[in-house]
């Protein structure tokens, strides 16, 4: 059984009178411990189903099921209990955060509320949690502006964590960052869905990202799925016109600069 | 460099540090320095100042003494101007922050209260307030306030509807964090530094609609007052200006006063801002 | 090759809360005419210091040692011919002459020890009315002929930044936001100007130029603004166009036709491009040659297949490691994960 599934998923906007359909009966399914991609231009509607899934908004149209039950009919308590299985990591680490907090409040949060320690017990809690994404725990008490984006975006991952989540929502979460960086994330990434079996819902517009890390890929264009498989398949010989364009767009390194004639 | 070093390097913010800090001394010492009733008879009535150095500030028109009457002033202007702005802080940021993050039909409702409120002038509101209700400190307290959390509310609204739309809010619903928690421990103390920055103004208003409120006749009699000073000088206005002078000067000074610390204080924290 | 500038012992320190920062040290670089030369680096490298240090639009709190020599030439062809000259020299903001570039060596070897040191602060390079009288001939002995020109923003450098909204006025049409540069810096009249204005509209591809004209930025989509941006950049006519993240904001289909749009517009004007950027790969595909940058300092700097082909230090090997492109090998199968 799928471990989320979305069927005829829509949101529309409404602009400057007109009605604008940013998700249009988009339909997919996440298997527990694996890695869907969900890729696309801009404006392609990723980050919104990224959101829908997350109910930060609500659809028009269309069934959420999630862990085998409804997701979109829960609300209230329920639903913040709920969301200990669903996480997400954010695309900027820094605006992600309360600019006011340090690394042990942020890390605070999700075991208070969803009462995984007591008190005196969470600051050994927080600091196995950054152990477990590669930092020390001496961490803990600096502010969140005063590290730098790759331990932020690993505190990130420790905040989604923290609560044994099944599904980890990942928004652009290394595209913003340091090429070195990203590597060590995608690792660290990959390293957790293997041991805790998370899986990943990725957003994302990088194709190499994809192809290194992703199982299957849903491709997205103007907010309808233009084409859908086995990322290796999809990415090596696509199909669509979206899927041809964006492979073309590219960047490549095994290129040269070559005079245009 | 430190807040507080930059801070004393901005010779307006120390100016009004300064005579902050004098209004504050006043007012600690107003009953070590005069104890008993400021409103006793110190001696012969309508004596001018800098004639009997036991009474340097001379008396008023009952034979008090000045000097008392405006160290215990101090102590009711700083106590109603603070706790008045404090109260219309604290309301303003409180249906600010609930309007701007519920949205819909609590924002539609908060915003039209706080519109009615605006729609009256706050004076006027105080006024009424007052005679209808009585005068005594804390309702006097009350009065002032109610004209003045309109704006708080407004700019901590405003600065709200900006901060809702940020993925650390997105962040905090997604960890399952209470809507009521978010509001009030993820965004109102990010949405306060626009608002505390109105403080010093709110402050300095409310000392003056307190002056005017006494002045007329409506504030707590059992006090001495810096505008009850003046009104009752008043009477005597051509004969012994002073009466009036002396009172109007402090009140002049506090409200320089707290608005240059103020200003002082949102310049420097500005800055640091600005540069981080 | 000829040079079009030459960067000298470029040193830049940023003053923050007492605090020192250098974000440059020691950068001696120096940039071909009518090359197309990027710069990575990831961030803290001081790339886009180096970008702003070139414009001359460092804050006026930066403390700047070294300096760039310029050899703009009066022509095209820049500075083929003419002697070096040494403008402008970069200094404190104060406007002293920086003492490094006078005990420089390479200034000498620049052939030129009477060289006119022209204090000027960075951000006064960037007034117009400063050109004309700010050349100071210190030594008249001197055997220069025709000293070249500094250069300013505008008019001899075209400056396209990452966030194209940032850079664009959002209360002015885009067509009286290019027309303002054409007229600014080449003396057209307005109609002329609005008819350069519309052929750059057509240069950057805009879909209907005319009816462009008169929006608004709001009115166009990131990729359109950042090719308003690119019209604006080139309106006078630059010799060197600095390009600074100028398409990280973008997703990767815009990105690559914003690449092919400054490739094409640098190849057709001859122009000497600069483009400042953390993706190598991008980097590759359009520059013909790349230095590499790294906590401030200058790591490698080759041609473009060299740095590709046959890195010679560990960072640049790194970089390219790190890069993860579709030819990489997948982390999945690494990690016991098959797909």
């Amino acid at each position: 059984m799928s471990l989320l599934a979305v069927s005829n998923l829509t949101k529309r906007y409404r602009r400057g009178g007109k009605s604008i359909t940013a998700v249009d009966d988009v339909s997919f399914h996440v298997d527990p411990g694996e890695t869907l991609a969900l890729a696309g231009p801009s404006g392609s509607g990723k980050s919104t189903i990224a959101r829908l899934v997350l109910r930060l908004i609500e659809p028009d149209a269309g069934r959420i099921e999630f862990e085998g039950s409804d997701f979109l009919a829960l609300s209230g308590a329920t639903l913040r209990a709920r969301r200990a299985r669903l996480q997400m990591v954010f695309q900027d680490p820094l605006a992600a955060f309360n600019p006011r907090a340090t690394v042990a409040h942020v890390l605070d949060d999700p075991l208070r509320i969803h009462d995984i320690a007591s008190r005196a017990e969470r600051p050994r809690r927080i600091a196995a949690l950054l152990e477990r994404v590669g930092l020390t725990a001496d961490l803990a008490p600096r502010a969140i502006h005063e590290i730098s984006g790759g331990q932020r975006q690993r505190v990130a991952i420790a905040r989604a964590i923290a609560t044994k989540p099944s599904l980890i929502v990942l928004d652009e979460a290394v595209s913003a960052l340091d090429v070195s960086v990203r590597r060590e994330i995608l690792d660290l990434l990959l390293d957790l869905q293997h041991q805790e079996k998370i899986a990943y819902l990725l957003i994302s517009h990088d194709l190499g990202v994809i192809r290194s890390v992703a199982h299957r890929i849903v491709l997205l264009d103007a907010g309808r799925i233009a084409e859908s498989g086995n990322t290796r398949a999809v990415i090596d010989a696509p199909q669509s016109a979206i899927g041809k364009a964006l492979l073309a767009a590219a960047p490549r390194l095994n290129r040269t600069a070559q005079d245009p004639t | 460099m430190s807040p507080l070093r930059r801070f004393l390097r901005t010779p307006e913010a120390v100016a009004g540090a300064i005579l902050l800090a004098a209004l504050i001394a006043m007012a600690l010492s107003a009953s070590l320095l005069f104890p008993g009733d400021p409103q006793a008879i110190a001696g012969p009535p309508l004596l001018p100042p800098f004639q009997d150095w036991s009474l340097p500030l001379g008396t008023d028109r009952l034979g008090r003494d000045v000097l008392a009457e405006l160290f215990h002033g101090a102590r009711t202007s700083l106590a109603v101007g603070l706790a008045a702005a404090a109260a219309a802080l604290v309301v303003g940021a409180v249906v600010g922050t609930l309007a701007g993050f519920a949205g819909g039909l609590v924002d539609e409702v908060l915003m039209r209260i706080t519109d009615a409120f605006q729609t009256v002038p706050s004076f006027l509101l105080a006024l009424a307030f007052v005679s209808v209700v009585g005068p005594s400190l804390g309702i006097v307290v009350i009065a002032i306030a109610l004209g003045t959390w309109t704006g708080p509310a407004r700019i901590a609204r405003a600065e709200v509807l900006s901060i809702r739309e940020r993925d650390y809010v997105a962040g905090a619903r997604v960890i399952g964090m209470h809507p009521l928690a978010i509001a009030f421990r993820e965004v109102l103390p990010n949405a306060l530094p626009p608002v505390l920055a109105m403080s010093s103004v709110i402050v300095a208003a409310a000392i003056l609609t307190e002056a005017a409120l006494s002045f007329l006749g409506l504030g707590d009699p059992n006090r001495v007052t810096w505008g009850g000073m003046i009104a009752e000088g008043r009477t005597v206005l051509r004969t012994a200006p002073f009466l009036s002078i002396v009172p109007g000067i402090a009140l002049v000074l506090t409200v320089l006063g707290v608005y240059l610390a103020g200003e002082g204080i949102v310049e420097t924290t500005a800055v640091r801002r600005g540069l981080s | 090759m000829t040079t079009l500038a030459s960067i000298r012992n470029l040193t830049v320190t940023y003053r923050r809360d007492g605090t020192e920062v250098v974000a440059l040290k020691s950068i001696s670089l120096d940039i071909a005419a009518s090359e197309r030369l990027a710069i990575i680096g990831e961030s803290g490298s001081g790339k886009s210091t180096l970008a702003l240090a070139i414009a001359g639009l460092l804050p006026a709190s930066a403390r700047i040692e070294g300096h760039i020599d310029w050899f703009l030439g009066s022509t095209g062809k820049a500075g083929a011919k003419a002697p070096p000259s040494v403008l402008p020299d970069i200094s404190p903001s104060r406007g002293e002459i920086a003492p490094s570039s006078l005990s420089s060596p390479i200034a000498n070897v620049a052939g030129d020890e009477a060289t006119a040191k022209l204090p000027i602060s960075p951000l006064e390079g960037e007034m117009s009315g400063r050109t004309e009288g700010g050349l100071i001939e210190r030594n008249p002995q001197k055997s220069l002929a025709k000293p070249s020109q500094p250069p300013f923003l505008g008019r001899d450098i075209g400056f396209v930044f990452q966030d194209p909204s940032a850079s664009l006025d959002p209360v002015m049409a885009i067509g009286k936001q290019i027309a303002e540069v054409a007229r600014t810096h080449l003396g057209l009249t307005w109609p002329q100007a609005y008819a350069k204005a519309k052929h750059l509209l057509e240069r950057v591809r805009l879909p209907d130029p005319d009816s462009a004209l008169r929006a608004f930025p709001h009115q166009l989509s990131g990729g359109q603004k950042q090719r308003v941006a690119i019209a604006a950049a080139i309106a006078a006519g630059p010799k060197l166009l600095i390009a600074d993240e100028a398409t990280s904001a973008l997703d990767t289909i815009v990105q690559a036709e914003i690449v092919a749009l400054i490739r094409r517009l640098v190849t057709e004007d001859g122009m000497t491009l600069l483009f400042i950027n953390h993706d190598i790969a991008l980097a590759a595909e359009l520059a013909e040659r790349i230095a590499v940058f790294r906590h401030g300092r200058l790591v490698e700097l080759g041609t473009t297949a060299q740095i590709i082909g046959a890195p010679a230090e560990p960072y640049t090997r790194a970089l390219l490691d790190a890069h993860i492109g579709l030819d990489a090998k997948p982390l999945l199968n690494r990690a016991g994960l098959h797909p």
